[in-house]
């Protein structure tokens, strides 16, 4: 399928719309159709929505779900959180007929019905095994010569007895990724490899000083094995990352992988969206 | 003494929190815990054995519940296929439930309430969308009164609205 139901979530359009601006134009440069997800709702998040109630979680979720389904659409996110919770939600309503009987109630009131036959993607994932490196490598016109720390967030590949993606601490996709257009991932033969960002599961919004803990650690390790820059695949990591690194002595340009296939496809700098990142973006 | 409320372990087990029962206290997930290293709270071991055992008040602790990240490395060691971070939020939905929740997820909650997203819109991001030929809103149901007025309607019928006001 190279047609996607394009799920946006909240901190890439409303934080970082470069990141949703520069997936657009990868996706079309790639060959692969976006069909925005007209009235979508949060997707919503794991770590907090899911945290105060699962019920009202599952059924948001599934009136996501519902949505990309009428159109008959798999969808395609841009973040490891919407992935994380849209999967989880698509997974547990297949699973269980009980639970998704429960939902079919909720989403009779608003005319919608699931039947538990949307698959989520996440556009890392798409990149890797649907496009796949050898025509993301005819793709570049301007190879990112950077020393790159690829970073990959927890819910991308975790858990990974669910994503069956890529072993989670060992990984390789998004390393190949990013060296496909020209990078060199700099952690791929590292010993030390990042931990979360700190920012999932409400840590961020009630104890910020722990999560910037998180992020230190990382910083460091990235520091360590020259970096010039990170990539991510989450805006909630990128988030971290970005406003995490104010007075922190570091200042690492922090760019979610759709911006740097952006720059290396040749997109304009000012589609990018860099004007809207804390931590300066030099390229 | 600690108070066995054998009635919890039920209640956990509704809110999809079984698998508490699994744990034969390894202490793995304590060892590769992120959090656990950077918070004097936090040991999901421990929170794993209150649960089991019924020690509501131990589980229900505030402080080191809300310490997760949910970053899933417990679940990926657990030798005993514990699922620790559903056991975690089986944990804080019983709490939420009893109305207790920070004022900084409250926050979040209403946000989802009054917008549909976890956060709001503002003046530079809509300049940026702008320029980058977005519009100004995203097509979701922040652009789109029916579409909002629908996912109000879940939100009420799952008494979320009522929940986190």
């Amino acid at each position: 399928m190279t047609k996607y139901a394009f799920f946006l979530g909240c901190i890439a359009p409303l934080r970082y719309p470069g990141i949703e601006k520069s997936t657009r134009e990868v996706f079309k440069t790639l060959g692969v159709e976006l069909v925005d997800m007209q009235g979508a709702n949060c997707c919503p998040a794991p770590g907090v929505i899911k945290s105060f109630s699962k019920a009202t979680w599952l059924a948001a979720a599934a009136r996501n779900l519902a949505l990309a389904e009428k159109e008959g659409l798999d969808i395609v996110t841009i973040c490891n959180g919407c992935y994380g919770s849209l999967f989880d939600a698509a997974h547990e309503l297949h699973e269980n007929k009980e639970m998704l009987e429960d939902v079919n109630k909720v989403l009779a009131e608003i005319g919608l019905e699931y039947s538990g036959g949307t698959k989520v993607r996440h556009f890392a994932e798409i990149l890797y095994n649907e496009v796949g490196i050898e025509k993301i490598k005819g793709a570049v016109k301007k190879p990112a010569e950077y020393n790159v720390a690829a970073f990959y967030g927890c819910h991308f590949l975790k858990p990974s007895k669910l994503k069956q993606l890529d072993d989670p601490e060992n990984p390789k996709i998004i390393d190949e990724l990013i060296e496909a257009v020209g990078a060199k991932s700099v952690l791929r033969k590292q010993k030390a490899k990042p931990i979360c960002c700190g920012a999932g599961g409400g840590l961020r919004s009630q104890f910020g000083d722990a999560a910037l803990k998180f992020t230190k650690t990382n910083l460091e390790i990235m520091k360590n094995a020259n970096a010039e820059m990170i990539v991510d695949v989450c805006p909630f990591c990128h988030l971290q990352f970005d406003s995490g690194q104010k007075d922190s002595g570091y200042a690492f340009p922090v760019l979610h992988l759709s911006q740097l296939y952006g720059i290396a496809m040749g997109m304009d700098v000012k589609n990018l969206g860099i004007n809207a990142h804390i931590t300066p973006v030099k390229i | 003494m600690k108070k066995i409320e054998s009635e919890f372990i039920e209640e956990l087990a509704a809110n999809g929190g079984s698998s508490a029962t699994l744990c034969f206290q390894c202490g793995t997930c304590t060892l590769k815990c992120p959090s656990a290293k950077f918070t004097a709270a936090w040991r999901p071991a421990h929170l794993m054995r209150a649960a089991q055992l019924g020690l509501k008040d131990m589980a229900l602790q505030a402080d080191a519940l809300w310490q997760c990240t949910t970053c899933y490395t417990c679940v990926e060691w657990c030798p005993c296929n514990v699922q620790v971070v559903d056991v975690i939020t089986a944990l804080r939905n019983i709490v939420v439930a009893n109305g207790e929740l920070y004022e900084n997820h409250r926050k979040v909650a209403q946000n989802l309430v009054e917008l549909g997203h976890t956060i709001d819109n503002n003046d530079k991001i809509k300049s940026i969308r702008k320029e980058l030929g977005l519009p100004e809103n995203p097509q979701t149901v922040m652009d789109d009164a029916a579409a909002k007025a629908d996912f109000d309607k879940v939100l009420n019928r799952t008494e979320f609205t009522k929940l986190v006001k």
